[in-house]
């Protein structure tokens, strides 16, 4: 989709504050979003990206700051306001969240029912051409138990996408997938944000087909912003980081020990060793 | 966390303050939830099938045993006294002013409750209410509130059930097999029993009961932590609160009811 480049950016964090009791998971985060662009959010884990999709959802408020929709901040609006903007949102849980007692069918139907007036051809029609876009049309009927894990999240973007949002949150799209259905999981996100004119967040932890289909990388470490720009100009960050967080190093800024007590206090010391 | 500093007690006084409020709020919007409920009644009326139709086996079986009991037991401490023609009115008093309501709000709680404690929690823990939250569908209005009132609908219409049954039970022991006169069995329950101070009184406990249990468990389920540790907490405090809910409420309620 041709978006012109002053475009302002669908979603802005504005020195975003949010913890959990002491300790802080954001702490005076912004960045921006640009409108109609596929954006990766990345980071270790526990660093705050479900975190970002929730203020974004309205789901939890931030501390301090502001995270602005289109320029209004979702943490002051009230109740109708955050709905009626829940509406131009579309969100896929990690592991879609589908609805366990409606077949694939009526997971789809569901906003279309809650939300509008539409007579029940109508509604078909609609949830059958969001199933064809996911490529599980003919899985109509399965119910969620029958269904694969990557299919589950299929069923769940064809939900995600049913009213047509401006803005599609995907949590770990790509977790647990087999390598045919990552792909596959990856072309969709990437298909879906440039044929219906998304604009795409991407929660993941998977290097590769993330920096594949994303334009935008934002990496989130310590609470704060540790590189943010294009996938390729993050590849070549300098930052200690970012260069062991893209390259899968085990040590770096981020250890592979969680802090404790050293070895030789809970192991004690080997004989003959003795300080 | 220790008894005796000040903060600690004054941290857990407020988090229960805190739970007792989310409860309290949880329960004023399902109370308001009823037109929207009206207006969407096929949730409701499917709940009623879920919650009602499925606990009938067991409500009907209890009720034809605690009758049969009731009968055996009645006959013979009446017949000591010559008056062994009473256990008619007896039953029928029994079973209306307190063990229709009561046994049934028991069993409802362990047959309808948990498995609403447990549905909900399971919901939650596998985020299908954040998923419906963030398709800006309120999950209370949605999910709970049609559960709320196919719950308090239920329970009413499973008490009478379990009366109706019971009176049968006691009849089967008494009539045929103890051979009481069945006139005077039909005939003392009709004139003994006052549709408004023993049936109405009943029938109001097993509405109160209906509330009681339906939002205990649904408040369980809500607030359950949602992981298979918490959901099985949760189901376990859905039956021990709500029966002794039940008990503490039947109390209060026959005092005010049949002392006055």
């Amino acid at each position: 989709m041709d978006t012109p480049i002053t475009a302002p950016p669908l979603i802005e964090f504005k020195n975003v504050t949010f913890g959990y009791g002491a300790r802080a998971i954001l702490d005076g985060v912004s960045f921006e979003v640009p409108r109609g662009k596929v954006t990766a959010l990345m980071g270790a884990s526990g660093g705050g990206k479900t975190t970002v999709l929730r203020l974004i959802g309205g789901q939890m408020r931030a501390q301090r700051g502001e995270v602005r929709l289109d320029g209004v901040d979702v943490g002051a609006m009230k109740a109708d306001a955050l709905y009626a903007a829940r509406r131009r949102m579309g969100m896929l849980f990690q592991f879609g969240a589908l609805f366990t007692d409606m077949s694939a069918f009526d997971n789809v139907a569901f906003p279309l029912r809650e939300h509008t007036q539409l007579p029940e051809p109508l509604v078909r029609d609609i949830v059958l051409m969001k199933l064809d876009a996911v490529g599980l049309r003919g899985a109509r009927n399965l119910m969620p138990s029958e269904v694969s894990g990557g299919m589950a999240r299929r069923v769940a973007l064809a939900r995600a996408i049913a009213l047509d949002p401006d803005l599609v949150m995907y949590d770990e799209p790509f977790a647990g997938l087999d390598p045919i259905s990552l792909g596959t999981a990856a072309r969709l996100i990437r298909r879906l944000n440039d044929t219906i004119g998304l604009t795409s967040i991407v929660v993941s932890h998977d290097l590769e087909e993330t920096f594949r289909i994303a334009d935008h990388v934002i990496i989130l470490a310590n609470g704060g912003i540790a590189a943010q720009g294009a996938p390729d100009a993050v590849r070549q960050s300098a930052d200690p980081l970012v260069h062991q967080f893209v390259n899968a190093l085990p040590e770096g800024p981020v250890h592979f020990h969680y802090p404790g007590v050293s070895v030789e206090e809970d192991f004690g010391h080997a004989e003959g060793h003795q300080p | 966390m220790s008894w005796w500093r000040p903060a600690d007690v004054g941290y857990a006084a407020r988090h229960r303050l805190a739970g007792l409020g989310a409860g309290a709020r949880l329960f004023g919007r399902l109370l308001a939830s009823v037109g929207s409920s009206l207006k969407r009644f096929s949730l409701v009326r499917d709940q009623v099938h879920f919650l009602g139709n499925y606990s009938l086996a067991i409500i009907a079986v209890s009720g034809l045993f605690v009758g049969f009991v009731m009968g055996l037991q009645y006959y013979y401490g009446l017949q000591r006294y010559g008056a062994s023609e009473s256990v008619g009115v007896l039953i029928s008093l029994s079973l209306l002013r307190e063990f229709g309501p009561v046994i049934t709000a028991l069993l409802f709680a362990g047959r309808a409750g948990t498995s609403l404690t447990a549905e909900i929690g399971l919901m939650k823990a596998g985020e299908q209410l954040s998923a419906m939250e963030m398709m800006a569908v309120d999950p209370v209005q949605r999910i709970l509130a049609p559960r709320f009132w196919g719950g308090v609908i239920a329970m009413p219409a499973l008490s009478a059930v379990f009366c109706a049954v019971g009176v049968l039970g006691g009849w089967i022991v008494c009539v045929p097999l103890l051979g009481i006169d069945g006139g005077a069995f039909w005939g003392q329950m009709q004139s003994g029993t006052d549709v408004f101070k023993d049936l109405g009184n009943g029938v109001v406990k097993s509405i109160v009961f209906g509330f009681t249990v339906t939002f205990i468990a649904l408040l369980q389920g809500y607030t359950a932590h949602p992981t298979p540790e918490g959901v099985s907490r949760a189901t376990t405090r859905t039956v021990v609160v709500a029966s002794l809910s039940v008990l503490g409420l039947d109390f209060l309620l026959t005092a005010m009811m049949f002392t006055i």
